[in-house]
Formats: structure tokens, C-alpha cells, sequence
């Protein structure tokens, strides 16, 4: 077999710069290493947490504001406002014909549809009192809706239907009020008379807004709290699919005329706070791509200087530029091969390393591990990025050196 | 006369000089046989190794034509010159030039493996029998740090003939050595001239120039004298119809 002397004398080159050599593909491992661990922090940690946040609430949420046949634009803007509004008109308006909107809707969704009922109210622990939302439900279409039945730490779901007016309490709001399954606690609703409740159960979900301030009764006795016997003022949908939700809210939306609410527009705020952690993240990584390039870059630009008298002479032996030059780029690539892997390893050690992390998230409860995402997207997409800087990292200090004059080397040099 | 290998016609060099122009090369007209050996000679500065580089199309005149083989060389793109030089020319300097990192055989195999026309059972093998050749048939796998100055100056020899060139060029080939080894490589290009190729040595030593079949005096970058000489004789002052001088 013949070795095209390009690689034989690239070869020759790194390997007799041992120890350049060496901090070539360190440089270029630390670079892979690093970018490859912070990818899978960042992707684990928001897939952790769209997790959760899928798990916690309702993919879409149908609620009873009716969207008139088109929307006054005052109300676009202040819609919220104008729907927590309902003092002055004492009902709640409902989502009418309630059964038939349910029928309609299971017939083509792509996942289960269930009605509830919500209502605020109040709940006091001696001086102090607490907002809540009262969520009415059907304990035996709740499963099919939310992972509520799995998040239930003591109690039961099914304890709803026992006794009259249960409840089950998320685990944050039954420790500040100090409840405990079997306890009794009073529910008052902004308008309408005090209804007493047992603990039925306690769960958590995870969410802190949600383990703080949802509180779980059938429907009934929310309606009974709401004073209007047959009022389903909330349906909570459940894709198989949760990525699709926009879609399919819209879809829901224009059918019935109630607005539907996709879960990553309720959680816009959250989620645009990854837009921001994704830039700084690129930042981040194009530093380290720039570390790992940098190197390369100045190894080869101080090989190619020290190699201007075997330069001059190849060409004069009648190498071409091209053929000099190649004989660089290959050097970059040689160490960027073998730092590639290095960097690969680096990085999973890294992020094993990194899930021994605990930390505690301001949105969930509790400390964490820290996620990371597993993926070989990421290690070929980080060794495809750096194999291309260190090519065209050596691609200068190469042409410059191939342009070399030989006259000029050899004059010098005599 | 036999067959004409290189061929200067005209020939100027002005390279930048400050604000102004010089001229470092002034009008060479030049003929050179195939196997001949010609010493160029002249005082230091007169511009010996500027033309030499314009002969081994290292550089290109401001004017004039040379012809290597009858082939123009003039218009030719640098990739052709450099094709030009991989075939039909072979170069050594003062300095030996050998790439540090290779043995002595593996530099005589580079030009081959550059051109790529040999297996590289085929490049071992004539590469051996160049060295051996030159005396060191001993040394091949030796690095250029191992060997001695007349060492290294015949392995850069070997790399000259690799390809089997028609002309050598050399200019101060023994500038840095010893006696005893600038008589080893005068003998030695005396010996390619008489194999049928053209050497062309740049010296200020007239004794070994006087060991050339014909020396050129250059002074001021022109010709001032042709001498014809009978080898190994003192030079016969001779000057030919073509002289300037
Ligand atoms: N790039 C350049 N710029 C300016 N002047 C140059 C350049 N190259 C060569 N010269 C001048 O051209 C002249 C001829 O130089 P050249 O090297 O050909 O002389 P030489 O005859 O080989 O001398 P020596 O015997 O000392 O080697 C010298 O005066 C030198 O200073
Ligand atoms: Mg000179």
C-alpha cells in the first residue's frame, strides 16, 4: 500500500511535536467535553422540566369565556382581567350544553376530554387564611386526564366519593394549614355560604403553585360552592401527544367557541425564560468551540513557521501549494480525530459527574438531580462543529505557509 | 553540437530595492548541452544564484524566455513550473535542505512519491541504489542529524536525481564542506554530467570550477566571459564570440 506522502509527512510532523501535539487535543477534548456536557444539562433540564409540567397540568384547558364571533380587541388585550371579573355578575357563566361540547369533542380528539368545575375560595388556619382553587372533578375520569391518582401521597383519590364534601390537598398547603387525612377544614367561597370538608387525601405534583393553592372535590360539592347546581365552567384535555396542544386547542377553540388554552401558552413566561437560557448557552459553547479552535489554530501557525525551510524546499522539489497545504489541514485534522473522542469521553464522564448534583428549582419542590439528556445527536453534532473550525483554524496558517517564495528561504538560508 | 537541455534567451531579473528598481539579472544569453557541466563564476553579488533560481524556475524573469528541454517556460502557471521542476530539474543548495523528521532514503523517496509514477517497492529500491551510488549505501536508514555535512550534501544529491532529472542545478554545493568532501561531491557531479545530464554549479571557487567543461563568468548580472575548458585542467582563458566582457 502506498501512503500519499501528504499523510506521511503530516504524520511525521505531529509526531514529532509530541508534546504540542498533546495540548492540541486537549484543547480540542476540553472544547468537545465541555460543549458536550453543557448540551446535555441544558436539554435535560428543560425536557425534566416540560416533563413535570406536562405531568402537572392539562395539555389544553377549555374555560368559559366564549369568544364572541370575533374578539374586540380590548378584550384581546385584557382578557384576563375581564374573565376574573365575575363579582359583579355573581354566576359564573358556564360552558353550556356541557354534555353535548363533550360528546362533540370526544368524537375526533386525539387523547381524553373530562369536565370540572372551579371555583376560588378561601380557606382559613386560625389567623391566617389561604387562596384557593377548588377544582371540581370525576374521580374515575380523572385518570385519564392527569397524573393526579399517581401524585396522591396519602389518602386515596377514590376517598372523594366516600363521605360528604371530601377533599384532597396538595402536600404544600396541607403542611402550612397542618392537615392530615381524616382532618376537617373549611372552604368559603368568595360568594355563597362556608362548606365543611374532610381530608380525603393528600398529593403532590411538584409544582409548587399547584401544591399550594388546587384543592380537589368532586364536582358536586364544587358546585355547591359556586352555588349553581349544574355549572361545568372548566374542561381539562389530555393529548397523547402534548406537543401538538396548540394545535388542537385552536381546532377546539373555533368548534365550540370557548377559548382553549395549549399548556405552553399558559406557561408562556416559563418557557420564553429558555429562550433566554438557550442564547446564553450558544454563547457558552461557541466560547469553548473558540478555545478548542484557538488551539489549533496556533499550533499549526507555529509548526507551519518552523517548517518554512522544509516548505520552501518541497516546493522547490515541485510540490504544489495545494499538496503543501494539505499537508496542515491534515495535521489539524489529525489532532482534531483523535482529541474528538477524548472530548467525547471527557463529556460523559462530565455529565455523569453532574447528575451527583443536587439543586434545589424555585418552580418545582425540593432539591433535584441535575437531568442530563443522553444523546448521540449531541456527540456528532459537537464533533462535526469542531472537526470543521480545526480545519478552517489550520486553513489560514496552511495557505500562508504554502505560499511561502522558496528563493526566499533559500537565500536566507545559505 | 548535441542537443540543447536549457536554453536563456534575454534573460532580466529587477527585483525592488528600496524606492527604486535593481537589476540583479541583465540580459543572460545562455546555452547549455546536454551533458555538460558548466561552473558559473563570479564575484559575490554579481547575481550567480539569481540566475541559477531563474534557471530552476524558482523564480521568474521580468524579461527574457528560458527554455528547459525546448519547452517555454515563461507563460507557464506556477502549478506547471512546479511540474517542471518534480520532472525535468533536480536543485541543491549550500544548505542541505533534508526534512529532519525522515531517514536519508526516505528523503531521496520523496520527489518519487510526489510524482507517484513508482510502487513503493520501486521508490525503495532505486532510492537504495542512488544512495549506494554516492557511497552510502550504509546509511540509508539514518536521520540528516546523524550524518556528517558531506553526508547530508550527497543525500540531498540522491533527492536531486530521484526523478531522474535532465538538469541539476547547485549552487555553492560545497560552500560548507570540507576538502576532502567537496573534491567526493565535485566527483560526484562530474559523474552525473558524464551519465548523459546537464549540471549547471554555481562556485566562487575557480579550481573546482575549473573541473567544469565550461564556465560562465558573471559580473553585474551579465556574462563577461565564456571559458571552454578541458576537465580537470587550469582554465584555458578562451573567451567565446558570445562574450560581453
Ligand atoms: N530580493 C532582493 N531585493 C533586493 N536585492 C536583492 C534581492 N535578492 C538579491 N538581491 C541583490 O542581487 C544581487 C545578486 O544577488 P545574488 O545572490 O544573485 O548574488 P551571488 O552572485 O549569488 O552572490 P554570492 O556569491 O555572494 O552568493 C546582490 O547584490 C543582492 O544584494
Ligand atoms: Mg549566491
Amino acid at each position: 500500500m502506498r501512503v500519499p506522502p501528504v499523510l506521511f509527512i503530516a504524520w511525521a510532523h505531529v509526531t514529532n511535536r509530541l508534546r504540542q501535539t498533546f495540548i492540541g487535543v486537549i484543547g480540542v477534548a476540553t472544547g468537545v467535553g465541555f460543549t458536550i456536557m453543557i448540551s446535555g444539562v441544558m436539554e435535560g433540564s428543560q425536557r425534566q422540566f416540560v416533563g413535570t409540567l406536562i405531568d402537572a397540568m392539562p395539555h389544553i384547558t377549555i374555560t368559559d369565556e366564549r369568544l364572541s364571533v370575533s374578539l374586540q380587541p380590548a378584550e384581546q388585550v385584557y382578557g384576563a382581567a375581564q374573565r376574573s371579573n365575575f363579582t359583579a355578575t355573581e354566576k359564573r357563566p358556564g360552558i353550556s350544553n356541557s354534555n353535548l361540547v363533550l360528546g362533540s369533542l370526544r368524537n375526533w380528539l386525539p387523547g381524553a376530554i373530562t369536565p370540572s368545575v372551579k371555583v376560588t375560595a378561601m380557606v382559613y388556619s386560625g389567623n391566617a387564611r389561604f387562596g384557593v382553587t377548588v377544582t371540581g372533578i370525576d374521580p374515575r375520569q380523572e385518570e385519564t386526564v392527569s397524573k393526579l391518582a399517581k401524585q396522591i401521597v396519602a389518602g386515596e383519590l377514590y376517598g372523594l366519593s366516600r363521605g360528604s364534601n371530601a377533599v384532597l390537598l396538595g402536600q404544600a398547603l396541607a403542611t402550612k394549614i397542618g392537615a392530615r387525612v381524616g382532618s376537617t377544614l373549611t372552604i368559603t367561597p368568595g360568594t355563597g355560604a362556608p362548606v365543611s370538608a374532610s381530608v380525603a387525601g393528600i398529593y403532590k405534583s411538584g409544582v409548587r403553585e399547584v401544591d399550594e393553592r388546587r384543592i380537589y372535590s368532586l364536582m358536586r360539592t364544587a358546585q355547591m360552592l359556586a352555588g349553581q347546581p349544574d355549572l361545568v365552567n372548566e374542561m381539562r384535555i389530555q393529548l397523547n401527544d402534548a406537543f401538538v396542544a396548540p394545535e388542537v386547542a385552536s381546532r377546539v377553540q373555533s368548534q365550540i367557541g370557548y377559548r382553549a388554552i395549549p399548556w405552553q401558552e399558559a406557561n408562556a413566561d416559563l418557557l420564553s425564560s429558555f429562550k433566554v437560557q438557550e442564547k446564553i448557552t450558544s454563547v457558552i459553547m461557541a466560547a469553548m468551540m473558540l478555545a478548542s479552535t484557538f488551539a489549533i489554530y496556533s499550533i499549526i501557525s507555529t509548526i507551519t513557521n518552523e517548517k518554512r525551510n522544509d516548505i520552501a524546499i518541497m516546493k522547490s522539489l515541485g510540490m504544489k501549494e495545494y499538496f503543501v497545504q494539505t499537508i496542515f489541514i491534515i495535521e489539524a485534522a489529525m489532532i482534531a480525530v483523535v482529541g474528538i473522542p477524548v472530548g467525547w469521553l471527557l463529556g460523559y464522564l462530565l455529565c455523569v459527574g453532574m447528575t451527583h448534583i443536587k439543586y434545589s428549582n424555585p418552580i418545582t419542590e425540593g432539591t433535584l438531580a441535575i437531568a442530563i439528556y443522553y444523546s448521540p445527536v449531541h456527540y456528532i453534532v459537537v464533533a462535526l462543529i469542531t472537526l470543521a473550525c480545526c480545519l478552517l483554524s489550520a486553513f489560514l496558517p496552511a495557505r500562508k505557509a504554502s505560499r511561502v517564495h522558496p528563493v526566499d528561504i533559500i537565500r536566507g538560508a545559505a | 553540437m548535441s542537443e540543447v537541455v536549457v536554453e536563456t534567451k534575454g534573460l532580466v531579473r529587477r527585483v525592488e530595492s528600496g524606492a527604486t528598481m535593481a537589476t540583479i539579472v541583465n540580459g543572460i544569453d545562455l546555452t547549455v548541452y546536454k551533458g555538460e557541466f558548466l561552473a558559473i563564476t563570479g564575484p559575490s553579488g554579481s547575481g550567480k544564484s539569481s540566475l541559477l533560481y531563474l534557471i530552476g524556475l524558482l523564480d521568474a524573469p521580468t524579461e527574457g524566455e528560458i527554455l528547459i528541454c525546448g519547452q517555454a517556460t515563461s507563460s507557464m502557471s506556477n502549478s506547471e513550473r512546479a511540474d517542471m521542476r518534480l520532472t525535468k530539474l533536480g536543485f541543491v543548495f549550500q544548505f542541505h535542505f533534508l526534512l529532519p523528521e525522515f531517514t536519508a532514503l526516505e528523503n531521496v523517496m520523496l520527489p518519487m512519491q510526489t510524482l507517484g509514477t513508482l510502487s513503493m517497492a520501486e521508490m525503495h529500491e532505486r532510492g537504495a541504489k542512488l544512495l549506494t551510488s554516492l557511497g552510502l549505501g550504509d546509511q540509508l536508514n539514518r536521520m540528516p542529524s546523524q550524518l556528517s555535512g558531506g553526508q547530508r550534501q550527497r543525500v540531498a544529491i540522491a533527492r536531486a536525481l530521484a526523478n531522474d532529472p535532465a538538469v541539476i542545478v547547485a549552487d555553492e554545493p560545497t560552500g560548507n564542506l570540507d576538502t576532502v568532501s567537496t573534491d567526493q561531491v565535485f566527483a560526484i557531479l562530474r559523474d552525473v554530467a558524464n551519465s548523459g545530464r546537464t549540471v549547471i554549479v554555481v562556485t566562487h571557487d575557480v579550481s573546482l570550477a575549473a573541473r567544469a567543461d565550461r564556465r560562465v563568468n558573471v559580473v553585474d548580472g551579465k556574462i563577461s566571459g565564456i571559458f571552454v575548458q578541458e576537465h580537470g585542467k587550469a582554465p584555458a582563458e578562451q573567451p567565446s564570440e558570445t562574450a560581453k566582457a
